[in-house]
This record gives structure tokens, C-alpha cells and sequence, in this order.
């Protein structure tokens, strides 16, 4: 049900620059408005996201500890899992970013007979890797479509993704791995009974959108080519500003890819990805282990009213005194003015 | 009470891998005898000033909320994520990658899909999405979107209380979404339509107004330690007097007050006692702030704060120098993570220095407050402490990492160190269910209440899980914990899955291994069993 | 806004990166690189729009027919029979490697590894 209502959702994206462009024939409006549109909403959006986070005081400091705290000289504390020092925090957040380090350590829980076992299931993890980081390089590879003299970064990035040589032009790495990483997440989800039980529709659709992204780039790799030249005037023209619609012929799988990453654009800041950006105001992972050793100030803590020793000793005197355990009578003097 | 199972047949049908056919959405919760906790006393509210929804039971086809419940309810939810930046981002970014989904001792106790973390969380967020957005409100289901309706708050009251506030499955995050975070701010947010549990609050209602979760007088916590006093002049032929309420002491000593009073929390206190006065420290305890533990932790914020004032109006009425806490795993979470914050600054402490080491505990600079493991430790370490770990040799050890000391406090190597030091059988349980990945005892967070036997003792299945496997391979016959709690919880646990293996804290052991000065020969432990090689003696 | 300083520089560097084709131009906005095309000839062997994008699969089939398959001659779409050979017969018109190829492929970051074994007429016309 979910999964299909995200395919639905996929193939109406898909259809509307078909008839977009290949019937009505709003060239400009695909390649240019809607491309300034979405990254407005992506760049205002997740600025917006981030500042909102942002108005909310973390009130309490609520490491998460993983290991063991700093404490006594002799015993040696774990930097990166109960940080007590801002760099053993970049560290443990440089950790959690970009290697998943709290996915690495997945479990798998199953019973075997009457015992609970629990075995490392690190493919989770492999799999995210291998989407996230292609998704980068990949990210980066494009900027050779953006930039008049393209850095050598790219360049080298681009020359080390195609090492292989296989075939012409020859296949990115990244292009497999990505599909590969992908292919495995949704999967996952529609063979692990957990997770198929949990997922939405908003859990479906992002992956199939991104898939459909790297498909259709894929097809325009190796399959059916675009002119890539008329391309980087246009894409050119976007990222300096200077929009116009070149000359030559864009081809229309090329409208569908920059449509599709255009919605992913704008989906982008209202959806669960934000978690690209929320993952840095973790505060269980950005704050340091050092709750006894300094101040962490709650802007809105106020005073409570609560049952005063003077009170208390008035409740209890007779028993106190019964008992012979001390009255204070000067503290409650003090404490009455 | 219902009739709980026998443990064979507990279990029986689990399958972890098998979901129900209808949408999570659709699922009532159950309201059958051992699911469920009975709802709070009406008086306990009106006494703690909150709101009451008068006599009624969750069991009620119809609660009697009042008119504006919703309102009230959107109030505060909105209200919980202006001031908590966690709450409002947990409830953003979860993926539902389910990397949490298998992590919660509940979940593998129950197999029930509301007790993996993410749907737990699930309950909440998806009544963010469909009351406050747009899109939430448009595509409904899909996107993981429900109106709040009464039904949807029945569940909030069945699974935020279904949950230990455990951490483990923060642990595991890759965001560090912490659901216990989100179960304390939903209980919080619960009482402010009065709905609250009878068995949590009870405590806080005594601890507010006597002093301790027990509810235990001045006098009777005197009358108490006597009564121990004299069990540790029958075991080592010393007098020991504890000083109350004394004025000038160099230490505060504050303990969960299940250490005063409960069988085998006293053991435990048997055990500070003897150390303190092994080492002669200049100490306290406070019959005012007689409870280390803090039931409003995970009830309501504001309680807890009410609480724990009164330790530091005692630290500054009795003009102590530093504060020293007793084994107790909320409270450490609570005084670790918070007290800093709501307390502080401690001008009027000093920073803690052990008197007889000399050693300053840097870690405690600003919050002068010093876990009595990592007291001990350093004692050990500083060879200050006569000890004879063979008087412990009747027993095989294994450690339960608490869960709120472990991934609130990262306290591992302190009670290990110790252990390793005052006995000779210490076995660990396995590697993945020890440390920062341990299992709760199943009953934390006020929910260790009778009538909830049934959830409890799957809650704390993987726990005694993990124990009876060392208990079949290496013969462990003692669980030892840091908590209060635990040796309450532990203790039904063990009792219902793994029946030879007793509960202790680290300080009973310490006790039975310390050599007193001018002791006679002991015969038997704190809890007078006979020490290897004394059966006969005794 | 709480924890402000480094929430702006969080903003920043987001900044920085996701918007990294902005930055990487600034200040150099520049007319894309022309590839420059023969004068006398207008057509090339198959049409303008086929070659613009698929030039590198159409050399990729000359050179697999002619090497594994010894074939010769290419025949058109309009039947007009041409040599298989990028140096005699594409560089005869195009005869300017730099001018033409490389405007584009540097531009477009392709390094394709004909020059390998090829020569471009500019190096031809140096041996000569
Ligand atoms: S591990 Fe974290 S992100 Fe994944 S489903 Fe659980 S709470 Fe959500
Ligand atoms: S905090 Fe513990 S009990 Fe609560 S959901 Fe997480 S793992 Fe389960």
C-alpha cells in the first residue's frame, strides 16, 4: 500500500515533464524556474529547519554515554563514547557523521531455543555508507556541469570513480555502488518484517525518487546521451545566474532527471532527510560527558517551591526529639528572615 | 492481580520476526490484567497540587477527561518542544531505519511492534503530524499522520509507560534519538491532565513530604540502622554508631532510602557503614534528604526538582564540604545529568578531596557531588583498604550494568575494579548484553508495581536471559548492581527466571571482604550465610 | 536562538558547500568555451544533433568493427560511404584537436584515451 502509493506518487513526477515539455513544450519553465524554484525551498527551507531547531534551548545535558566516563586518573576514559572535552566531542560527532559509528554497532537480536543471541548485522550500515558516500562523490563529479574551469578535485575525483575503463564513456563506480547501497535499503524494508511493518509511504518514496535520479543519470551515461555541451550552458547559466536556455537539443530524459532532482530538492527540508542536518544538533551525541565538572546553564530553569527543612522539622519534632536527632532551631531562625 | 504464567510458558509463540496483520494504527491496546499499572489515587494528585481525573482506572471504556483534554494535551506538546530542543528534534529526524527496533528489552520480551523504540516514538510523532502540519493533515496514513483522539491517548498511557527509559536504544542511532527522552517528556505531559501511575507517584508523594520514596519517619530510619547496627555487631563484634543529621561532618552521605529498610538494599548500606568506618571518615546521613533516588525524574520534571532541593538546603544547613551518593541508578542519571543544571552553582561546597587518599576528585569539581564506587575505587587503588577477598568466596559474581548509570553516567570500570578487588569469582555475562549495550531489569522508571508482573518479567527477559547463561556455565549464584532499584526489581526477576541466583550491591561484598580493625572472626556474610569453609562453625 | 555562534556556522558552511558551483565561479563568470567548426564542410557524417551526443559510442563502434572485424568503410544513413579512421577521415575536417575536441572535454572533465595511440593533426603536422 505504501509502496505503492509512493510508485504512483514517482510516476506522476515523472509524467509531469513529459507532458511539460514534450507536449506543451514549457522549456523554460523545467529548465529554469523550477530549478530556482526548488533550490530556494531547499536553501530557505532547511536554513528555516535549522533556525527553528535552533530556538529550542537544550535544557539538560543528556549525553548519551557509550563508555566509560572521565573520572579517576588511573582509569582510562573512552574519548570518542563519553567525550568529556568540545574536541572529543568533534571527534565523536566527526565519528557518528560520516562513519555511523552508532550503526556500526548494530545487533541483530534472535532466539536460539530458549536463548536470546544476539549477532553483529553490519549490513545496515554497509548499505547506508555505500549510498551516502556515492551520493557525495557523485554530488561532487556534477560539479564539473556548474563550473566554468572545473578544480582539479573534481577532476581527480571523476578520473578515480571511472577507474575501471569499462566501456565508453566509461562507468562511474559511485553510479554501481549507489544503486547497489539503494537497492539494499529498499529491500530491507520490504523483506525485514520489522521494517516493513514501520515504514510509511515518506519512507518509500525518497528512496525510490533518489534511485530514479541515479537511473536516469545512469541511462544518460552510457545509454541514451544527451548533448552534454547544451547542458553545461544550461546548467551554467543556472549557477551563475545568467539563465537561458541553450541552443541544442536537452533531451527529454534529461527534463525528467532535473525534474526529479528538483522535487528531491524541495521534498528535501519537509521531510525525515532533514535528519542530514538534525544529526548535528543531537544533543545524546554533541555534548560533552562533563556534567559534574561544568555548568550547564537551563535558560528557562525557575525555583520551585519545596518542603523546607524548617517545615519538615515542624512536622516531624516530636518524633525528631523523641528520637534524639538534633533540632536545629538557629537554621530555621535564619531560614524565617 | 492476574495469575502470571509459569516462565516455560511466558514466551511461548514469541516470534521476533513476525508483525501483525493490521496497521499499528488499528491495534487497540490491551488493558488486561498484567499489562497494564492502576492509574494514580486521586488524593496523591490533589496533594502534589496537580490535576486529578478523580477515581477511574485505564480499564474505563470512557475516561473522564475533562472538555478541553485535547486542547490542554496540544498545549502542552507544543509547549514540551519550545523548551526541549531534544523532543522537538526527535521528533524530526527519525528515519525509521529500525536500527532501534530490536533493542528494547521490551520489544523482546512482548514481540509487540509498539514496543520497538521507533514506533514508541511513532505514538507521538505521528499526532505532531497530523494535528500541526499541513501535509500531515493532507496525505494522513501515508505519511505517518492520526488525529489525537482518546483512543491514541489510552495508547500513550499503555506504551510511554511500557518503557524504562533505558537508553539502549540511544545507543544505537545512528541520530542518537534518545525514546526514553520522549517517554519522560510524554509522562510529563500526561500529568497535566492528571493521568500519572498509583505506583510512581506514591513514592514521590512520601518523598516530598517525609523525605524518602518510602516514606520512612526520622525515627524509623534511626530505629532502622540500629536494628543493621546490631546484625553487624552479631557478625563482627563492633559497635558501630551512624551519625544523623550531624552538623560540621566533612561528607553528606545520601543513599536511596530502600538502603535503610528493604532486604537486599540494607546488606548493601552494611557494607558503607563498615567501609566508613573502616577508613574513619567524618561523614553524615540526612533524615530530611533521606533519598538519594528521585521518583519525579520520570513522572514529571518539576517534582524532581522539588525533591532534591532538600539535599542541598541539608548540605548547606549541616555545613558539609562535598556530597558522596550511594549505588543507586536513577539517581546517578539524575544528580549526573541534571542536578548540575537545576542546582547549582555549589559556592558553599567545597571540591571533593578524599580525606584519606588525598586524591581530588577533578571530575566533581563543579557539582561536588562523588559516586561512593568511585570513592572506593580510589581507595582500593590507594591500598587504603584491608581487604580479604576469600571471604567471598561462597559466591560467583557476575555485574549488572544499570542502565541508568551506564548510558547516563558511563560509570563501567569503578564497580569492576572494586569487584575484582573484594572477590575472587567474578564472571562476566555475554559481551552484548553488558556495558553500554546492558539490558534493563524490565521494572525501572517506577514501574516495578505487583500488578504489572507480567510486562516486567518480559521487560527483563533478555536480562535474566544473559544471567542464567552464566549461571548454567560458570555457576553464578549473585547478581550484583549498583541500584536501588535493581535490587529490588532484580531480585523478582531472578526469582521468576533464574530462582538460585541472589541480588547484592558492590558495597555488601566490599563489606564482607573488609578486615576491621579489632573484628572477631567472621562466620558468616552481611546476610549471615556461612563463609567457605565455616559451614561448619555456623 | 540558542548556541547561536555555532549554529551560524553551521549555516555557513552548509552554505559554503550546497551552494559550492556559486562560490567555485564567483567573480569569473565567463562564455563557456566554443569548440571551433570547420569552415568549408557543414555536414558532418551523420547529423549534427547524432554526433553532438553520441560522437564517442559512433568512434567506439569504428574502432570495434574495424580492428576486431577488419571492416573498412562506413556506410551513412544517406548511403555515403566514408573511411573508418578518426585521424584521415574526422581530423581531415576537424583538424584541430585542441580547438575542437578539447574545448569541450576539458570543459566537460572527459578525458577520453584515444590520443593514446592516435596523433592529433597538430603533433602530425609537427613530424612533417
Ligand atoms: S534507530 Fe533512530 S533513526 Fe532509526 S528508527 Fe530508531 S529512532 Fe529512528
Ligand atoms: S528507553 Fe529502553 S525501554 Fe524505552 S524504548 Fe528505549 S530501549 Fe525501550
Amino acid at each position: 500500500m505504501n509502496l505503492i502509493f509512493s510508485l504512483i506518487v514517482l510516476a506522476i513526477l515523472i509524467l509531469i515533464p513529459l507532458i511539460g515539455v514534450g507536449v506543451l513544450g514549457l522549456s523554460s519553465l523545467f529548465a529554469i524556474f523550477i530549478p530556482y524554484l526548488a533550490f530556494a525551498i531547499f536553501f530557505f527551507g532547511l536554513i528555516y529547519r535549522i533556525i527553528d531547531w535552533a530556538r529550542s534551548p537544550q535544557p539538560y545535558k543528556i549525553t548519551t554515554t557509550s563508555g566509560q566516563q572521565k573520572s579517576l586518573s588511573w582509569i582510562k576514559h573512552s574519548r570518542l563514547e563519553s567525550p568529556a572535552s568540545s574536541w572529543e566531542v568533534y571527534l565523536r560527532m566527526f565519528f557518528e557523521v560520516f562513519l555511523f559509528r552508532s550503526l556500526f554497532r548494530n545487533l541483530r537480536a534472535d532466539f536460539d531455543g530458549k536463548r536470546l543471541i544476539y549477532g553483529s548485522a553490519k549490513w545496515l550500515w554497509l548499505g547506508a555508507i555505500l549510498f551516502h558516500f556515492s551520493f557525495l562523490v557523485i554530488m561532487i563529479r556534477h560539479l564539473r556541469f556548474f563550473v566554468n574551469e572545473v578544480p582539479s578535485f573534481v577532476q581527480k575525483i571523476s578520473a578515480v570513480d571511472s577507474f575501471f575503463q569499462l566501456g565508453v564513456p566509461p562507468i562511474y563506480i559511485t553510479d554501481i555502488l549507489i544503486l547497489a547501497g539503494l537497492g539494499f535499503l529498499l529491500l530491507r524494508r520490504l523483506v525485514d518484517a520489522k521494517v516493513n511493518y514501520l515504514s510509511y509511504a515518506s519512507d518509500y518514496f525518497p528512496l525510490l525518487l533518489i534511485i530514479s535520479i541515479a537511473l536516469t543519470g545512469i541511462l544518460m551515461r552510457l545509454y541514451v546521451k544527451p548533448d552534454l555541451y547544451a547542458i553545461k550552458q544550461l546548467t551554467y547559466g543556472l549557477a551563475t545566474f545568467n539563465p537561458a536556455l541553450p541552443k541544442g537539443n536537452l533531451s527529454m530524459l534529461f527534463y525528467i532527471h532535473l525534474f526529479l532532482v528538483s522535487s528531491l530538492a524541495a521534498y528535501f527540508p519537509f521531510s525525515k532527510l532533514v535528519h542530514m542536518v538534525g544529526v548535528f544538533f543531537s544533543p545524546t551525541r554533541n555534548m560533552p560527558n562533563d556534567n559534574r565538572m561544568s555548568r550547564h546553564i537551563n535558560p528557562w530553569e525557575y525555583p520551585v517551591k519545596y518542603v523546607t527543612y524548617a517545615e519538615w522539622q515542624e512536622k516531624f519534632r516530636d518524633v525528631l526529639e523523641e528520637a534524639g536527632i538534633p533540632i536545629d532551631e538557629e537554621w530555621t531562625n535564619v531560614a524565617q528572615k | 492481580m492476574s495469575k502470571l504464567p509459569k516462565p516455560d510458558q511466558l514466551l511461548q509463540g514469541l516470534d521476533l520476526h513476525r508483525t501483525p496483520e493490521k496497521h499499528w494504527m488499528d491495534i487497540k491496546p490491551d488493558f488486561s490484567p498484567g499489562k497494564y499499572c492502576y492509574a494514580v489515587d486521586p488524593q496523591v494528585m490533589i496533594d502534589m497540587g496537580r490535576p486529578n481525573l478523580g477515581k477511574w482506572q485505564p480499564t474505563d471504556e470512557k475516561w473522564p477527561l475533562p472538555e478541553d483534554w485535547k486542547e490542554r494535551l496540544l498545549k502542552a506538546i507544543r509547549d514540551r518542544m519550545e523548551r526541549f530542543r531534544s523532543f522537538k528534534l526527535f521528533m524530526d529526524i527519525c528515519v525509521r531505519c529500525g536500527a532501534c527496533a530490536d533493542k528494547c528489552h521490551f520489544f523482546l520480551g512482548t514481540g509487540d511492534p509498539k514496543n520497538m523504540p521507533v514506533l514508541r516514538a511513532e505514538l507521538i510523532r505521528s499526532v505532531i503530524k497530523g494535528e500541526f502540519s499541513f501535509f500531515g493533515r493532507l496525505f494522513g496514513r501515508v505519511a505517518g499522520a492520526r488525529p489525537l483522539t482518546e483512543e491514541v491517548l489510552k495508547e500513550w498511557y499503555m506504551y510511554f509507560y511500557q518503557c524504562t527509559a533505558c537508553r539502549r536504544c540511544s545507543v544505537f542511532c545512528p541520530y542518537g534519538i534518545d525514546t526514553a527522552e520522549v517517554t519522560i517528556i510524554m509522562r510529563d505531559i500526561l500529568h497535566e491532565l492528571g493521568i500519572a501511575l498509583d505506583w510512581a507517584m506514591k513514592p514521590l508523594r512520601n518523598s516530598h513530604f517525609i523525605g524518602n520514596h518510602l516514606g520512612l519517619q526520622p525515627h524509623t530510619i534511626k530505629e532502622n540502622i540500629e536494628f543493621l547496627m546490631s546484625d553487624i555487631a552479631e557478625i563482627t563484634g563492633l559497635n558501630i554508631e551512624v551519625p544523623i543529621n550531624k552538623k560540621g561532618a566533612e561528607v553528606l552521605f545520601v543513599t536511596p532510602s530502600a538502603d535503610f529498610f528493604a532486604d537486599p538494599g540494607i546488606y548493601t548500606f552494611m557494607g558503607y557503614v563498615l567501609l566508613f568506618h573502616h577508613i574513619g571518615l567524618d561523614y553524615t546521613i540526612s533524615t530530611y534528604a533521606s533519598e538519594g533516588g528521585n521518583f519525579g525524574f520520570f513522572n514529571s520534571i518539576e517534582f524532581a526538582k522539588k525533591l532534591h532541593s532538600k539535599i542541598y538546603e541539608e548540605a548547606k544547613r549541616l555545613k558539609v564540604k562535598w556530597i558522596l551518593g550511594g549505588e543507586c541508578g536513577h539517581q546517578w542519571r539524575f544528580w549526573h545529568q541534571y542536578h548540575g543544571t537545576m542546582f547549582g552553582p555549589f559556592d558553599y561546597l567545597e571540591v571533593p578531596k578524599s580525606p584519606i587518599t588525598g586524591t581530588v576528585f577533578e571530575h566533581a569539581k563543579y557539582h561536588k557531588a562523588v559516586h561512593i564506587c568511585e570513592f572506593t575505587a580510589d581507595l582500593i587503588a590507594h591500598n587504603k583498604l584491608k581487604l580479604d577477598p576469600s571471604r567471598n568466596d561462597h559466591i560467583v559474581v557476575t555485574f549488572h550494568d544499570s542502565c541508568n548509570t551506564s548510558r547516563g553516567m558511563g560509570i563501567f570500570e569503578e564497580p569492576r575494579f572494586i569487584l575484582r578487588n573484594v572477590c575472587n569469582n567474578f564472571v562476566e555475562m555475554p559481551e552484548n548484553t553488558i556495558r553500554e549495550k546492558t539490558f534493563c531489569c524490565g521494572s525501572g522508571s517506577g514501574l516495578n508495581t505487583d500488578e504489572y508482573m507480567e510486562i516486567r518479567m518480559r521487560g527483563g527477559f533478555p536480562r535474566a536471559n544473559a544471567v542464567e547463561f552464566v549461571h548454567k556455565n560458570y555457576g553464578v549464584n549473585t547478581l550484583v548492581a549498583i541500584c536501588a532499584i535493581d535490587r529490588a526489581t532484580l531480585t523478582a526477576l531472578m526469582k521468576y527466571w533464574v530462582p538460585d541466583v541472589v541480588v547484592a550491591g558492590v558495597h555488601e561484598l566490599v563489606g564482607n571482604a573488609l578486615i576491621m580493625e579489632g573484628e572477631k572472626e567472621r562466620t558468616t556474610d552481611l546476610r549471615y550465610r556461612p563463609l567457605k569453609g565455616m559451614e561448619e562453625e555456623v | 536562538m540558542y548556541n547561536a555562534n555555532k549554529v551560524i556556522i553551521g549555516i555557513i558552511v552548509f552554505l559554503i558547500f550546497f551552494a559550492m558551483p556559486f562560490w567555485l565561479n564567483f567573480g569569473k563568470v565567463e562564455a563557456l568555451p566554443k569548440p571551433e567548426l570547420p569552415k568549408e564542410e557543414k555536414k558532418c557524417i551523420e547529423d549534427t544533433d547524432y554526433m553532438k551526443a553520441y560522437h564517442m559510442k559512433f568512434l567506439d563502434e569504428w574502432r570495434k568493427t574495424k580492428v576486431r572485424e577488419g571492416k573498412v568503410y562506413y556506410i551513412n544513413k544517406e548511403g555515403k560511404i566514408y573511411k573508418m579512421s578518426l585521424q584521415r577521415t574526422c581530423m581531415k575536417c576537424h583538424d584541430n584537436k585542441e580547438k575542437f575536441c578539447d574545448r569541450c572535454h576539458k570543459n566537460l572533465v572527459v578525458q577520453p584515451d584515444c590520443w593514446k595511440c592516435h596523433l592529433a593533426p597538430e603533433e602530425v603536422k609537427k613530424w612533417q
